[in-house]
């Protein structure tokens, strides 16, 4: 059975309850495992209660850090301070040279474009190169889509058909997620593959950006995360004490 | 012509009438598509009831995506907050009502 991911549900941190029902929501759709956004100094104990919390609804929790740098040292000292303490770090990019060089450096899982404004908005051929080197994936907020409207959600239909065009051309793997604040903008996996109809996403296209893909991401980076990883292809199997001819 | 029948949740947090749900539908459907898209659609509510906030309709089957686009897009109702899950399609009521709403 497929199975699927919503990497980004951003409900208050504070609000246990609301929380808790969002992750319940997101189960009952369908999902199974669920990607929060959560401040970068998040205690260990707040992310157990967390994990509790997902746990009891039968959900995998990955945690999520999203990125709003001003500038590209902004972003080079975050992830050098954060990128080991969560599973997916997404990068919110406002300006041409803030998604150039989240594009190419490969501690970023996701780029995240969140104006519905064409110039505010810059994966072309050149971020779509990088992106496809560094291993970054292009991440679509169907949330952005359901709460705009008129003009507004013209220029962002248009701009995200362009952009998952240049996606499938230079192989950038797209995620699709709900970016829901409150469980009202979640939908299920199918009902957002119906409307990614709408950017010209093919509903086999659009599944696999609601499973297989992020899926990959998340495994790649639980890899990476964990103590036996050393470089990519090489991590420990076993250590000294546990080699019986040793 | 061959038809599509969606069985639908409605999640809201007050309780929405027949009238209003079938012209939130239709404001949707003419927002995404216009009058020319809205005319192939061959959308009719079915039978909904209100205090299950369970629904079925039928439409087109070339239509099903627009249609299915068009429930999705579907956020507010009474200008209150409001969303419309596809529970299940099938080519025929019967199959639908064994399927999904068992």
């Amino acid at each position: 059975m497929r199975k699927f991911v919503d990497l980004h549900l951003r409900p208050s941190i504070e609000n246990l309850d609301e929380m808790e029902n969002m992750v319940r929501k997101s189960s009952e759709l369908g999902y199974h495992v669920v990607g929060i956004s959560l401040p970068p100094d998040i205690k260990r104990d707040e992310i157990s209660q967390l994990q509790k919390i997902c746990r009891d609804s039968k959900m995998d929790l990955v945690t999520r850090l999203d990125f709003v740098p001003k500038t590209r040292r902004e972003l080079l000292d975050n992830l050098r301070r954060f990128r080991r303490r969560f599973e997916v770090i997404s990068v919110m990019c406002t300006s041409k040279t803030i998604a150039r060089q989240a594009a190419k450096d490969r501690r970023v899982d996701l780029l995240s474009f969140p104006s519905t404004d064409p110039r505010g908005r810059f994966f072309d051929d050149a971020e779509a190169e990088l992106a496809s080197k560094a291993l970054s994936s292009l991440e679509i907020d169907m949330a952005l889509l359901l709460s705009s409207e008129g003009f507004s959600r013209i220029r962002l239909l248009s701009c995200l058909r362009k952009e998952v065009a240049i996606a499938k051309r230079l192989r950038v793997p797209v995620v699709i997620s709900s970016g829901a604040t409150h469980k009202h903008l979640m939908r299920g996996p199918h009902d957002y593959a119906s409307l990614a109809f709408l950017f010209n996403m093919t509903p086999p296209l659009a599944l696999r950006a609601l499973s297989e893909d992020p899926l990959a991401m998340v495994e790649r980076n639980r890899g990476k995360l964990s103590p036996d990883y050393v470089v990519e292809g090489v991590r420990i199997i076993r250590r000294k004490n546990d080699c019986p001819d040793v | 012509m061959r038809k599509r029948y969606l069985a639908l949740r409605v999640a809201s947090e007050q309780p929405v009438s027949e009238r209003d749900l079938t012209s939130a539908f239709w404001n949707t459907l003419l927002q995404l598509f216009g009058e020319y898209g809205a005319s192939q659609v061959g959308f009719g509510l079915i039978d909904y009831n209100p205090q299950k906030g369970q629904a079925i309709v039928r439409c087109s089957h070339k239509a099903l995506e627009m249609v299915r686009a068009s429930i999705t897009s579907i956020t507010e109702i009474n200008e209150k907050p409001a969303a419309i899950h596809v529970t299940g399609v099938s080519g025929t009521l019967r199959a639908l009502r064994k399927k999904a709403l068992s």
